[in-house]
């Protein structure tokens, strides 16, 4: 066992892999929501150590992954323009568009800065009032109430050259489309901890009900990952559909109440098209009518821009567990980390970036 | 994307009425907002995504979770020394 050593309680980990061998009866599919359980997953090799019977499947849980082509079109777009100091999380920054990346619009004189949080958008906002100050807010629900803190904060300083290009997802209404396609191969669900550190962990258990299906929340530590595996393939094989917390160090049923106000205010649900998958309903958040003048789609008239995805790129079969990211034809030929041709290929915690990094060059067919 | 790095609070501060606050991630200093845990005081662990504490968590957890950054290198990285907030 090449990688249990890389383990930080290797014999914590031997027990449960050996318990999650002595258990596993028959054929299993669990799918993580969590692109930093994907990334450590294929890091420490807990799909290999698995029994055979175990199969895990990379579900869309990169919210950089899942954000469509259009929506990186319009942010080029408003990067490009001489006004404009377009901000961003440094993950976006490679994530190819049509034809070019935001990288690219910075060697070209955009004014493009990598920020860390938010806020500091907003600063910059006000430190450069002859300058339209544009933030990227993409994410999913744990990233959420820190952007809408960043457009509530430029509404009470009165910022009127503050705007940011939402692109919002939430993962509930991803897993509903996933367990509710006639083609879903997926028994139970590992759920993000950090998104249900902001949200809870209550929105899970109508989908647990509806679709009798088991759902852990669990963290993005590799002991963590194997503990929620372990209470799923637990769960199933009892013929069991429960709403499970591996992750209560952090996670609580109610989340962060105060975050949960501000995302409410701020946002309003809407649908939403994610990359590779297509449009899925009640999927997103946008900006509510009240904070709508911050929307840096109708300030900069983008709203209508849109662009096909790649026909050579795969991600949305990735994206959906249909097939392993080392089965595309271009995997590790016209699509590298440096030549990336989707957004699963650029992100650190995408499953096609996953198994190049790790070296995961062949594979088996999962055979849906 | 939504990881997020446990650190220790080292002051809170008052600006223009949020609360803001120092925090220490294995040595490493960044300021960040509380307006998301009202009650966490100088001396707490709580992690952080993107500049905001978001949940609070026991010294034991957040020094082991740091640790594993540390042994895998990306400490800066998720501090986004480069930028990332993945």
């Amino acid at each position: 066992m090449k990688y249990l050593d890389e383990f930080n309680d290797p014999v914590l980990a031997k027990s449960l892999f050996d318990e999650i061998r002595r258990i596993t009866t028959q054929k299993w599919s669990i799918m993580e929501v969590c692109g930093g359980q994907t990334h450590a997953i294929i890091r420490n090799g807990i799909d290999q150590l698995l029994p055979d019977d175990v199969e895990l499947i990379h579900g869309p849980g990169c919210p950089v992954c899942v954000t469509p082509l259009g929506v990186i079109d319009k942010a080029l777009d408003i990067a490009s323009r001489p006004d404009v100091i377009f901000c961003s999380f440094g993950d976006m920054l490679r994530v190819p568009g049509s034809s070019r990346d935001l990288f690219i619009v910075k060697s070209d004189g955009g004014d493009v800065r990598v920020v860390y949080s938010p806020l500091d958008a907003v600063n910059l906002a006000e430190q450069n009032p002859d300058k339209q100050v544009v933030f990227f807010a993409i994410g999913f629900e744990t990233t959420a109430p820190a952007n809408a803190m960043a457009v509530h904060m430029a509404k009470e300083r009165g910022l009127d050259n503050f705007s940011v290009l939402v692109s919002h997802v939430l993962v509930p209404p991803a897993i509903e489309a996933i367990v509710g396609s006639p083609d879903n191969r997926v028994d139970g669900f590992l759920a993000a901890g950090h998104v249900c550190s902001i949200m809870g962990t209550w929105q899970y258990g109508p989908l647990v009900e509806k679709y009798n299906v088991p759902i852990v929340v669990t963290g993005f530590e590799p002991l963590d990952v194997l503990e929620g595996i372990r209470r799923v393939v637990a769960q199933l094989e009892n013929g069991e559909a429960q709403l499970d917390n591996a992750y209560a160090r952090v996670v609580s049923d109610q989340g962060n109440v105060p975050a949960q106000k501000m995302v409410e205010e701020v946002f309003e649900v809407c649908d939403r098209n994610w990359r590779g998958i297509g449009q899925i309903g009640v999927s997103g958040w946008r900006l509510a009518p009240a904070y709508r003048s911050f929307d840096a789609e109708y300030r900069f008239d983008v709203v209508d821009l849109d662009a096909p995805e790649s026909e050579l790129c795969r991600a949305g079969e990735v994206l959906q567990g249909r097939i392993k990211p080392n089965e595309c034809e271009a995997f590790g030929n016209e699509c590298t980390p440096r030549t990336p041709l989707g957004a699963t290929m650029v992100s650190s915690e995408g499953a096609c970036a996953a198994y190049y990094q790790y070296r995961r060059l062949t594979g088996t067919p999962v055979g849906i | 994307m939504c990881l997020a790095v446990p650190g220790q609070i080292v002051d809170v501060r008052d600006e223009r009425g949020i609360r803001m606050a120092t925090i220490d991630f294995d040595g490493i200093s960044k300021d960040i907002c509380l307006a998301y845990l009202p009650d966490i005081e100088v001396g707490d662990y709580a992690i952080v995504h993107v500049g905001f504490a978001i949940s609070k968590i026991d010294e034991a957890s957040a020094l082991e979770t740091l640790q594993m950054f540390r042994d895998l290198g990306i400490l800066e990285e998720e501090l986004d020394v480069t930028g990332g907030v993945s």
